[in-house]
């Protein structure tokens, strides 16, 4: 009796094992680093869901819709998260999402609408310093200060591209006057971010373009008070993370699943102090001690997809020209 | 004595077995992704400003390079003191940098907040900036500088002891020392050498980036991520790695267009006595010092940057190094076995011939490795999954970007065993596979270890094209060094570059050392 | 004439010690074990190599330090001939390594030239001629030079019978016309005997006053007749 329980016992353990759903999550690569969400995130889900939660990291935002693009619609992904606003467009423009009906009580400034995307963290672009110095308090006092930054490329970096968006919607036909005054302040561009950050934290330039949420990874992560981030009257740039359900995907409804589980406490709690941005949702806990507050709504500037997909090659256009005088 | 219809049969189908695949992987990825547009684009104006500066920073990185690595491997090759073979060693060091670490290293010293800029203050002077046309040149330099030396100590290795000899016997001046003896071995190599470093300087990207100064210091490279990621322009994409392949193609051209004297062989493996050190000590000194110390200065501030987080590192490095090892031991077996067949096949036809194929194999330098990966993807995901192959893609490409040099270290090699002992074999009546395995290999040792030296340590430090073939369980030890710095984690992330360092220095050494040491040479 | 005052040359760790003098116009063969040193004494003959005691002499002088001043030509067994100079170059360097010549000059490398027998291939370059024509560039050169003192390092070693005689034979022409002294290291006795009508032996460090070489066949050393074998 004991043996045939046992065998039973087996027996059934393999096929709930054979027959547990696999969901596909197509990110970026930072997402699933060891230091990353990832871990937690699949931790998280895994306990409530049942299924095998498998994430696969691409390059960055933008190499990420590109490798969508390449698979189509024979991806074997059924959820994608990790696009951005500046990106949303052309990702609708694919066909390859289908409708999801996500609700949730979003912290984003501005609030949120979208038939395809929801989102689950979002950030604001900033320069950032050692707090001892005294910071630029907009775009022209930067420029006509003699004080040294690093910034990245727009073609190869996302905060590159957030930075060209940020002057942009901030002075929109001037935007070029102001690149072509900040070109003696900029020391170099990089490829990356990561590049970037490490010849600030070398002393190489004053200020780096990174995120306002960086000064606090220095303060909880490595009890370290000297950074800071200079805050700008124009505002500052958001940059509004998203996932979607692509519509080819075999697990429509473990994804809609995993799509409220992204909005819910559970997840919105890791992200602050795994990915360093504001959660969409504030977790009960609240946010960490030593986050910066976020901003106001008329402080935190945005270009609606549509918008961003338009102005974006005038405004590289302009970049190149000033910077290449 | 005339080949057997086997053999040469066997010669064709391996040589152009690799030329196809080299193709292939160069052309044959470009066509792949033109496929998924809608045909080929166009280039702006300041695409085409961004061509002809690279153009020209290229050219002056490779002559300053090689013009620096004269005196210096003449130098090295004169004196003898303790320590010369370690010393040759680690100059192979900045060349196997990763370039993210290397470029680093160059500002801890170079920079405006570096080694140099903090003592001009202190004396008073202004900080040293060397962001723009001279960072470019400059991290070129650094990164190029150990190659052409190397490449030149090898033509300095095969002039016959006799000759200095004979040279000396005649009281020559030095104008005519160097006409006599340092010309013919300069006209050898260095137009090989300098076309090399000048493809590596035309297709590098990070460096030019990182310490440009910006758009203006940048190359085709951007224009095709711009095209990729931006615009999602893949026909605009491949017609720029069209351009980009004609650009090093035509330059390519050039430099074979240049008649190569023939290596006259059949030096005996002996250092030769040099009468002339004593002459020379202190200018010689001198140029081994500053050599020394450019090309050391970053490197060890890269080491002192991370050797205090040793004791921090993430357990992830111990699987990531083995990761490494794994990816770049079977890139280098693929490497050798190209470049071997390659050699084999064409090393002895003329020169036509022999210019094809270092040509085809220069390909894996002109290709961006943006479309090489795309391309592949579009190959293989229609039929499997392109994660399931992962190592042997990224193996093989690493294969073909460290292929252009095995080439050339390997065909003049190969060339001379076969002018100096074919004779031999044909007399005693060998077989083929004992004149491969008992004569061809070994003489060919030293030209091999150093070969797949490099291909072993540049396989170490490569990103590559992982990211599209990214296995989420596969980590390298340079993705775990960008994952590091992504997230904030600059401290372990030095750590990290430490181990990548020593580990691709530790294996060049392996196989340089044990290629040199076979021979049982000094 | 030349002088060896108990000189030391140091190679490595080998040392060979001389102590003697070579009469003017004298064709002495240098004979000897292989590795017994006799490369080594060449070399220090010819200033590769500085003696720790005692001096090379040359007509009571000591000779200079560099060996491109001493009044000496040498010829190698291989690796003579300038690859990427051509004939005439490659003889021209004798006297004038920068290849800078005079009308003067030149006339006499085409005159070394001619009595070699080679006039016909001065544009020529080394990769175009055979072991023998190689040889000849070789003596032109030594015959431009015109030293009183010449030595040779097996130079003809690697040519067949034949070849061989005809190349003495040239060298003979050469030696005869300025009494030259010469010292040929060989390692076949039957070349030392057509050469030569003294011998220096060169063994187990030391090298020995050159003797009358039918002589010292006769009767030879102990070491020099393990060299020699049962033959001859």
């Amino acid at each position: 009796m004991r043996l045939t329980s046992l065998f039973a016992g087996l027996f059934l353990t393999t096929t709930a094992v054979a027959e547990t759903p696999v969901l596909t999550i197509l990110t970026y690569d930072s997402f699933v680093s060891d230091w990353g969400p990832g871990p937690a995130v699949e931790a998280a889900f895994e306990a409530t869901c049942g299924c095998d939660l498998r994430m696969v990291g691409a390059g960055d935002g933008a190499a990420l819709l590109a490798r969508l693009k390449l698979e189509g619609s024979r991806s074997d992904a059924d959820v994608v998260l990790g696009l951005d606003t500046n990106l949303m467009a052309a990702a609708a423009d694919t066909g390859l999402f289908a409708p999801i009906s996500i609700t949730a009580n979003y912290a984003v400034p501005g609030g949120w609408a979208d038939p395809y995307f929801a989102p689950f963290d979002w950030g604001y672009f900033a320069f950032v310093q050692n707090a001892e110095l005294e910071a630029p308090t907009n775009f022209r006092a930067l420029a006509d200060s003699d004080l040294k930054i690093v910034i990245q490329d727009p073609r190869s970096s996302t905060p590159g591209l957030g930075l060209l968006m940020w002057v942009k919607a901030a002075y929109g036909a001037d935007a070029a006057d102001i690149w072509t005054d900040l070109a003696d302040n900029i020391v170099t561009v990089t490829a990356g971010w990561s590049e970037a950050y490490g010849m600030f934290l070398e002393g190489e330039a004053d200020l780096v373009l990174s995120y306002t949420t960086s000064p606090a990874y220095h303060l909880i992560a490595e009890g370290d008070a000297s950074k800071s981030f200079a805050v700008f009257d124009e505002g500052h740039y958001m940059q509004i993370e998203v996932a979607g359900k692509l519509a080819s995907s075999n697990q429509s409804a473990l994804s809609d699943q995993f799509l409220q589980f992204m909005v819910s406490d559970a997840f919105q709690s890791i992200i602050p102090t795994t990915n360093w941005m504001f959660p969409a949702v504030t977790p009960a806990a609240g946010l960490p001690e030593g986050f910066p507050k976020p901003l106001s709504a008329k402080q935190s500037l945005i270009f609606s997809p549509i918008e961003a997909a338009a102005l974006r090659n005038v405004a590289l256009v302009e970049w190149q020209t000033a910077l290449s005088q | 004595m005339a080949d057997s219809t086997i053999a040469i049969i066997l010669r064709i189908i391996l040589g152009g077995a690799v030329l196809a695949a080299l193709l292939g992987f160069s052309i044959g990825t470009a066509v792949a992704v033109a496929t998924q547009g809608q045909g080929l684009g166009i280039l702006s104006l300041a695409d085409w400003l961004a061509i002809r500066f690279t153009l020209w920073q290229a050219c002056i990185s490779a002559g300053l390079s090689v013009g620096i690595a004269i005196p210096v491997a003449r130098a090295l090759a004169r004196q003898s003191f303790i320590g010369r073979q370690a010393l040759i060693t680690l100059l192979g060091a900045p060349f196997i940098l990763p370039v993210i670490v290397g470029v680093l290293g160059l500002l801890a010293v170079f920079g405006r907040a570096g080694w140099i800029s903090d003592f001009l203050t202190w004396a008073g002077f202004a900080r040293l900036s060397i962001y723009g046309p001279p960072g470019v040149i400059l991290a070129h330099v650094f990164f190029n500088l150990p190659l052409a030396t190397r490449f030149l100590l090898q033509g300095w290795a095969a002039v016959p002891a006799e000759r200095f000899r004979v040279v000396h016997s005649l009281a020559a001046s030095p104008w005519a020392y160097f006409r006599l003896i340092e010309w013919p071995l300069l006209r050898t190599v260095l137009p090989g050498a300098f076309l090399l470093i000048f493809l590596l300087c035309l297709t590098s990207f990070a460096v030019a980036l990182a310490v440009g100064g910006g758009p203006k210091g940048t190359t085709i490279e951007l224009a095709i991520y711009q095209a990729f990621r931006l615009d999602f322009d893949l026909s605009k994409a491949a017609s720029l790695a069209v351009v980009q392949f004609s650009l090093c193609g035509g330059v390519a051209m050039l430099a074979f267009l240049v008649p190569l004297p023939q290596t006259d062989g059949l030096g005996l493996d002996r250092l030769p006595q040099r009468f002339d050190a004593y002459a020379h000590r202190t200018a010689d000194c001198l140029w081994i010092f500053c050599a020394t110390a450019f090309l050391v200065m970053p490197l060890s501030a890269v080491l002192f940057r991370g050797v205090g987080h040793i004791h921090n590192l993430p357990h992830q490095v111990i699987v990531a190094s083995l990761t490494s090892l794994l990816i770049a031991l079977t890139s280098t077996i693929v490497c050798i076995a190209m470049a071997l067949s390659l050699a084999l096949a064409f090393a002895r036809r003329g020169m036509a011939a022999r210019n094809l194929a270092e040509g085809v194999g220069i390909l894996g330098l002109a290709t961006s490795p943006l479309v090489v990966g795309t391309g592949l993807f579009v190959m293989i995901f229609p039929f499997a999954h392109p994660m399931t192959f992962a190592v042997p893609i990224t193996a093989s490409v690493n294969a073909m970007m460290a292929l252009p040099f095995a080439l050339r270290v390997l065909m003049p090699a190969v060339r001379e065993i076969y002018t100096d002992y074919l004779h031999l074999r044909c007399s005693l009546n060998m077989t083929r596979w004992f004149w491969l395995s008992r004569i061809v290999l070994p003489r060919l040792s030293r030209p091999l270890g150093f070969a797949a030296g490099l291909a072993v340590a540049l396989s170490m430090g490569d990103l590559g094209v992982i990211a599209l073939f990214a296995d989420p369980d596969l980590q390298t030890l340079p993705l775990l060094l960008y994952r590091l710095m992504g997230a904030y984690r600059m401290d372990q992330a030095a750590g990290v570059a430490v181990v990548l360092v020593a580990q691709s220095l530790a294996l060049f050494w392996i196989f340089d050392r044990g290629g040199r040491g076979y021979v049982g040479s000094k | 004439m030349l002088a060896l005052n108990k000189v030391r040359f140091q190679q490595g760790d080998f040392a060979l010690s001389a102590d003697f003098s070579v009469p003017t116009g004298a064709r002495v063969a240098v004979i000897g074990p292989s590795g017994g040193g006799k490369s080594t004494f060449l070399n220090g003959i010819a200033g590769f190599i500085t003696s720790d005691a005692g001096k090379v002499l040359w007509d009571g002088e000591v000779m200079p330090d560099h060996p491109g001043r001493r009044p000496l030509s040498i010829l190698f067994q291989d690796h003579n001939l300038f690859p990427h100079l051509s004939v005439m170059d490659n003889v021209a360097v004798g006297i004038s390594p920068d290849m800078r010549l005079s009308q003067v000059q030149r006339e006499q490398v085409s005159a070394a030239l001619e009595q070699v027998g080679l006039a016909d291939k001065s544009a020529a370059y080394p990769r175009d001629l055979s072991g023998g024509q190689l040889g000849r560039v070789g003596l032109a050169r030594v015959l431009l030079r015109q030293r009183p003192l010449l030595l040779l390092d097996e130079p003809f070693s690697a040519l067949g019978p034949a070849l061989k005689d005809e190349m003495l034979d040239v060298l003979r022409g050469i030696l005869d016309a300025k009494a030259t002294t010469a010292l040929m290291v060989t390692h076949d006795p039957k070349d030392a005997l057509a050469f030569a009508d003294q011998a220096i032996l060169v063994a187990d460090g030391c090298a020995t006053a050159p003797q009358p070489i039918q002589q010292l066949f006769k009767a030879p050393p102990p070491a020099l007749r393990a060299y020699l074998g049962s033959r001859t």
